[in-house]
């Protein structure tokens, strides 16, 4: 049995002018304590992804298909109540842009405090000292005094901190953090991604990193997801996927990476832009920007291919790996 | 806090400045006080001489700055028709309409906020959409109407409720008479209060629940319920919370408006208060009476503005009092 094993997950916006699947068959695994990252460009479907695991969608987005088995049990079909049990308890989640998550009229102290309280029996003196012990492991200076602030009082890095902290609280199995690093300063940046990597390993906390950044990925993670428009393209392990991506678009952004391109010259970006859900090409959804694109490639849907400890889907590789075997 | 307060003393002064030359203005138009002061037998020469005496001749600006001088020390002239300090007499009558208001304002808060919460929380519910549809209505039928329906359907018709006077009333700390305490007094309030409270209650569901909905949608929301808290608690600490401090901004400017409708609310139901005997002042051009009313109404507007300006302080803490510059 995986630790989470997500299961042709499929993820439809209710919108007026239709239904539009912001996921399609879907599927991954994680082991305990393993570190997935999911890259793509923004809008590809990472959040979504990110709130359907902990059954979040709010309207008009909802779970339509497939299954979030963990530790055994699926997500997907949890009571409400029961998945309280499991948000910020077995699973927590690390946010975007940390000026907007902490809420801005609570201190920091009662948002750490609701948290502990929310899932188990215990003190407010008792909560504070957990809380505080925490703020100390993400490193924050004179934690006591912390407590008592609101978040407008504290930096953006400060507060990236907070809410790691708050992830931190009740030990959880599994940190789903989505773009934990992307609205802070540069100089920032490399110093939150190390706390999160430093705690996740020292505590054996999965991670899933949502990211559009590459680079980070590969220096985090063991297991790397590409997404594009709303379904896996390339799945396997990170240093197989960066050494020897095999899907075109994955190829395209290990080639935009700023320390692929010489100095002076532009960065390699991907030509055209990713299709909106509503306006999904047939086929392969990344046919229209493909170098490689064939005939196939415009009229069914790429299945996925065996390559290395990769999983791809692109017909162009499916042919490739054909030849190859002929002429063995 | 200090500085807070004196800021507020500034703006209220600046107000209270407006305010007194408008009504100056306005008593310096109004009629001919000669005429309310002697009767016609009194020749022109004598008329001519006491004008002089009374300073109705010298330049305005003169004349402003006596008026000025006097009300500082609570002397806003003696209505015509009482022969009583003006100030006095709307004094008197000042205690039965803020009770109206008072009841109006309890009545839309204890009214609004469960109903646009509820609304905002359900939004496709069948009881959301009721509650904006009735708004709607609400929103666009006059007062007097809906008081004059109040009268007709609980007074007349069912005889339930009292329709016009303020029933029995108590005097407590020496100054104030109250319909607050007694059954009489609270069933009198009823109708004058809910029509009162009917104009803004639209206004004020509405509101609550589009600044609700706009919270709900919110990343710190968002967070609140993947830390796995009770909705309970995310919906009437985490979103109310800042729901609440825009409709308390938007909630103090209308309350103050509120009682310039209680002229009309007076009226109707025969209400003893301020509004009531401004309406007679103006029948009978009693320019001292206007005069003391616009102001006192000035002051309680300034006032308000000032208790949610600290109320506002307390909720926001981006706002500190102990801390804002002067
Ligand atoms: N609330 C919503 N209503 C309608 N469509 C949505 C909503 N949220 C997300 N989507 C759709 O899902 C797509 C993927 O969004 P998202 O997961 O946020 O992308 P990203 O990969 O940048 O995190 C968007 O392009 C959008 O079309
Ligand atoms: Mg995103």
């Amino acid at each position: 049995m995986s630790f989470l094993r997500v299961n042709n997950l499929e993820v439809t916006f209710e919108l007026r002018s239709g239904g539009v699947q912001a996921l399609s068959d879907v599927s991954f695994s994680l082991e305990r304590g393993e570190r997935l990252g999911i890259v793509g460009e923004s809008g590809a479907g990472k959040s979504v992804a990110a709130f359907a695991i902990l059954n979040l969608l709010s309207r008009p987005g909802r779970i339509t298909a497939g299954e979030v088995m963990f530790e055994g049990q699926d997500l997907a079909k949890l009571t409400p109540k029961q998945m309280r049990t499991i948000r910020g308890n077995r699973i927590a989640m690390i946010f975007q842009d940390p000026m907007m998550t902490l809420n801005p009229v609570l201190t920091v102290g009662q948002q750490m405090v609701e948290c502990l309280q929310a899932h188990r029996q215990i003190s407010q003196k008792d909560a504070c000292t957990i809380a505080i012990r925490k703020l100390r492991q993400v490193q924050i200076p004179s934690p006591e005094t912390r407590m008592d602030q609101y978040p407008h009082e504290l930096s953006g890095g400060m507060r990236q901190r907070i809410i790691i902290a708050i992830a931190l609280l009740m030990d959880p199995v599994l940190i789903i953090a989505d773009e934990p690093t992307t609205a802070l300063d540069v100089t920032i940046q490399a110093e939150i991604m190390d706390l999160l990597l430093d705690l996740c390993e020292s505590n054996n906390v999965g991670l899933i990193l949502i990211t559009h950044d590459l680079g980070v990925v590969s220096q985090v993670t063991e297991k790397a997801i590409v997404m594009y428009a709303g379904r896996i393209i390339e799945i396997g392990p990170t240093k197989e996927i960066i050494n020897d991506a095999q899907h075109p678009y994955t190829q395209g952004l290990i080639k935009a990476l700023p320390q692929q391109t010489l100095p002076g010259h532009r960065l390699n970006q991907i030509p055209g832009s990713m299709p909106s859900l509503q306006g999904i090409p047939a086929g392969c959804a990344f046919n229209p920007r493909c170098d490689f694109v064939m005939d196939i490639c415009k009229q069914t849907l790429p299945e996925f291919t065996a390559s290395g400890g990769c999983s791809v889907a692109c017909h162009m590789v499916k042919v490739m790996k054909d030849q190859a075997r002929q002429e063995d | 806090m200090i500085a807070f307060l004196i800021r507020r003393l500034f703006q209220a002064a600046i107000v209270m400045f407006v305010i007194s030359l408008l009504s100056f203005s306005i008593q310096d138009n109004l009629g001919d006080p000669l005429r309310e002061l002697v009767g016609q037998s009194v020749s022109e020469e004598q008329r001519q001489e006491l004008r002089d005496q009374l300073g109705l001749n010298d330049p305005f600006f003169t004349q402003y700055l006596r008026f000025a001088g006097k009300a500082l020390q609570g002397d806003l002239g003696t209505s015509y028709f009482f022969k009583e300090p003006a100030l006095q007499v709307i004094l008197k009558k000042l205690p039965a309409t803020l009770e109206l208001v008072f009841g109006a304002t309890l009545i839309i808060i204890l009214l609004s906020v469960p109903i646009g919460v509820y609304s905002a929380i359900k939004p496709h519910s069948l009881f959301s959409k009721a509650v904006m549809g009735l708004s709607i209505v609400g929103i666009s039928i006059p007062v007097f109407l809906t008081a004059i329906m109040a009268i007709y359907l609980f007074s007349v018709e069912l005889n339930w409720l009292p329709s016009f006077g303020r029933g029995v009333t108590e005097h407590v700390f020496g100054y104030w008479d109250t319909g607050f305490f007694n059954m009489d007094g609270l069933l009198h309030l009823l109708l004058p209060c809910v029509s009162l409270a009917s104009i803004m209650l639209p206004l004020f569901v509405r509101l609550i629940r589009a600044e609700m909905m706009e919270v709900l949608e919110s990343e710190y929301i968002k967070f609140a319920w993947a830390k796995g808290l009770a909705p309970t608690r995310i919906w009437f600490l985490h979103a109310l919370k800042n729901t609440m401090l825009p409709v308390i901004t938007v909630g103090g400017v209308q309350i103050g408006t509120m009682v310039a409708y209680t002229i009309l609310t007076e009226t109707v139901f025969q209400w003893p208060g301020m509004g009531f005997l401004f309406l007679e002042a103006v029948n009978r051009v009693d320019t001292p009476l206007i005069v003391a009313y616009l102001i006192v109404v000035g002051a309680i507007f300034v006032v308000t503005n000032t208790i949610v300006d600290m109320i506002y302080g307390l909720v926001n803490p981006t706002v500190r009092l102990t801390r804002s510059k002067a």
